[in-house]
């Protein structure tokens, strides 16, 4: 392999992992005020992406990415009130299984309101056949944009959990919910709060993605599948660990797939998931973190 | 009082009950039963939808005019979702508790070739729209398909691959069953052509993007990529290759016969050739054709009524309830033994594909000249010219 070859193995990791981390990075958010996995985060994106097309007929892009995000914000809030909150003796599990029934519920709504056909966002610099040249490999300007999104989501993020009143009341929820309410935190918005965080961020990611992987109706699930499995990678709860984790598993995959066969490298990622759920249960980059979120 | 009301309401419904049930005797001999199964959501949704709405406008269209021999057609419509064991628990729904004469669909290989036995068993006619060769190869006595044949659309394209020069290409397939057989048509066929296929891979059929595998098919110095596969990889692959330079001609299979493919690809979709059925280019067929009028009216009729492009999926329901029904006209029954042997015996039947021509031993009756080459110029198809 000469080298523009190499590269351009790496830049079809990066732009895979680049979607899986824009995924994970949804997923933490929730999890950091309840302790609970939102499966229906897939369907947020797709939510937030459909959105965006349909208004992006009427109005420029960013105004129909901003609208889509603003929608499916509101839609992550209703969510969380309708469902999530009426629960009595919320167990985690029970919290989670509820979570898938809502992906369904989404999912089946979407189909009615969008039918079954692919869409997607035009690239938001050139178009489908432009790309940029690094090192004789070419990647799409839209990836970039990706990684860029990611950046900024969790360079807000980061500082938000950590420094934030809001952001500390959120963590204390998951954490330990009843000292939570103890001191005096509304607990009940804390998570309505977060839902709408992660429809929101899920919304900007779907957008951002739709032009690399296209929209249907049903791609939230095996989205939400890698993303979940990049967030644990990281470690739960750690924006910048899930960025680093996803793109760390698209370029083994894609180192995968350039010596084995394609089919392989899905192997592959799922035995790199056991190996760290048995050796790291708390993820690739989870100890220090949880360590320094305890110190905090 | 509440006692005579009770009496009364009694009464009311014994009546209604003894007039509908001498209207329904009334009323003409009972309905044929027919059921389809299609994956109107799911992976396949883009040829489930398409399929489901022709067929009902097709069925509708048949009662209007009378229904055949004197009956109407009752049509069971059922979504698999794109998913085999559906498929399965569905069959053997409407065979065993349905008793319909014929299955219309699946839409997918894989969902076909999962029934094909159980409908030879319960002894019930099915009417494939998908498009594998095992379908037909080794011949059951009551399956039938109605897309053209995978290996006649490996054929076409090898033969355009040689005026074009090209001899050493990569093939990429979805990890479907459409893909995986078309991907071993084009490996049994290719040496015949004298064409080398320097790699193969199959990817997943919800991959996000498809760099990686086309870097690596870059990386064999290929004159030509054929992808092989009926999800929106299709217009993912035009994109990437563009994206990563790979600039050689791209061959996809009939599985592009959706111009919704096109669109979501972009100007990289524009130099696309594939092998295709005439009715996406009706308007441009010369008018002695014999399938032009035919496909103009379906394609006015499709389009007026569901304000959408129409597809060959669709066509491919279509043409399976063409051939039923005239299965049943032929047979003059709907006994299911004398229906399957009428459409064995069918003869220049003029369908949406091209024109069928059935026998005992070919369950499929379209040859590869059911198959016009074509090509994409400014996100449209036309007919591909050397």
């Amino acid at each position: 392999m000469n080298l523009p070859q190499v590269v351009q193995y790496c830049f079809a990791g990066v732009t895979v992992g680049s979607i899986y981390a824009i995924v994970a990075i949804g997923f933490n958010i929730i999890y950091n005020t309840t302790g609970i996995i939102n499966f229906a985060q897939g369907e947020f994106l797709i939510v937030g992406a459909m959105l965006a097309i349909s208004f992006n007929h009427f109005v420029p892009l960013p105004v129909a990415i901003f609208l889509a995000v603003v929608i499916t914000t509101i839609i992550g809030g209703l969510v969380e009130i309708v469902f999530i909150r009426q629960v009595r003796n919320a167990s985690v599990l029970r919290l989670v299984v509820i979570t898938i029934g809502i992906s369904i519920l989404m999912r089946e709504a979407m189909l009615h309101i969008w039918d079954e056909k692919v869409r997607s966002l035009p690239y938001f610099t050139g178009t489908g056949v432009s790309t940029v040249t690094i090192l004789g490999a070419h990647i799409s300007p839209q990836v970039l944009w990706v990684l860029g999104v990611s950046a900024v989501i969790v360079m807000g993020l980061t500082p938000f959990f950590r420094f934030t009143l809001t952001g500390r009341a959120m963590r204390a929820c998951a954490d330990d919910r009843m000292a939570a309410r103890l001191c005096g935190i509304n607990d009940r918005w804390m998570v309505t709060l977060s839902f709408m965080l992660s429809a929101g961020i899920g919304a900007l990611a779907g957008c951002v993605i739709s032009p690399v992987t296209q929209t249907q109706y049903d791609m939230g699930a095996s989205l939400a599948i890698k993303g979940f499995t990049v967030a644990i990678l990281g470690g739960l709860g750690n924006s910048m660990a899930a960025v680093a984790a996803g793109l760390m598993l698209g370029l083994v995959e894609a180192f995968v797939m350039s010596q084995f066969d394609v089919a392989y490298k899905e192997a592959v990622s799922i035995v790199i998931l056991l190996l760290i759920l048995v050796f790291r249960p708390s993820g690739l980059f989870g100890k220090r973190e949880i360590a320094a979120m305890r110190a905090l | 009082m509440g006692k005579q009301l009770a009496k009364v309401v009694g009464i009311l419904i014994v009546a209604l009950a003894l007039c509908v049930s001498v209207v329904a005797k009334a009323a003409d001999a009972p309905p044929i039963k027919v059921g389809a199964i299609f994956g109107v959501t799911g992976v396949a949704a883009n040829l489930g939808g398409p399929e489901k709405k022709t067929a009902e406008m097709l069925v509708e269209k048949i009662n209007k005019e009378g229904g055949v021999n004197g009956q109407k057609i009752e049509l069971i419509v059922k979504d698999s979702g794109s998913k085999k064991e559906n498929a399965v628990s569905l069959a053997k729904q409407l065979i065993e508790e349905d008793k319909v004469l014929a299955i219309i669909g699946p839409s997918t290989s894989g969902e076909t070739l999962a029934i094909k036995n159980i409908c030879q068993e319960g002894k019930t006619i099915l009417l494939s729209c998908a498009a594998a060769e095992d379908i037909v190869n080794p011949v059951a006595s009551y399956v039938f398909k109605t897309p053209q044949k995978d290996s006649d659309a490996v054929r076409r394209i090898f033969q355009v691959m040689k005026t074009k020069g090209i001899t050493k290409i990569g093939v990429i397939t979805s990890n479907d069953g459409f893909g995986i057989t078309g991907g071993k048509q084009l490996a049994n066929l290719a040496n015949l052509a004298g064409i080398t296929i320097a790699i193969s891979e199959a990817y997943d059929t919800q991959e996000t993007d498809l760099t990686g595998v086309l870097t690596k098919v870059k990386g064999q110095d290929v004159n030509a990529v054929v992808n092989w596969s009926t999800t929106h990889g299709q217009s993912m692959v035009a994109k990437n290759m563009k994206q990563i330079g790979l600039d050689v001609p791209l061959f996809q299979s009939h599985g592009y016969g959706n111009i919704k493919y096109v669109q979501e690809g972009g100007e990289a979709a524009n130099g696309t050739i594939f092998p295709c059925g005439r009715l996406l280019i009706a308007d441009i067929l010369p008018d002695n054709n014999p399938q032009k009028k035919f496909l103009l009216e379906y394609k006015k009729d499709y389009e007026s009524r569901y304000k959408e492009d129409v597809s060959t999926f669709g066509g491919h329901a279509y043409d399976a309830i063409l051939i039923l029904v005239e299965g049943i006209k032929k047979a003059k029954s709907t006994d299911k033994e004398k229906v399957r042997e009428a459409i064995e015996n069918i003869k220049g039947l003029v369908g949406t594909a091209g024109v069928f021509h059935f026998t005992p031993l070919d369950h499929n009756g379209l040859g590869m000249d059911a198959f016009e080459m074509l090509t994409v110029k400014d996100g449209k198809f036309v007919i591909y010219k050397n």
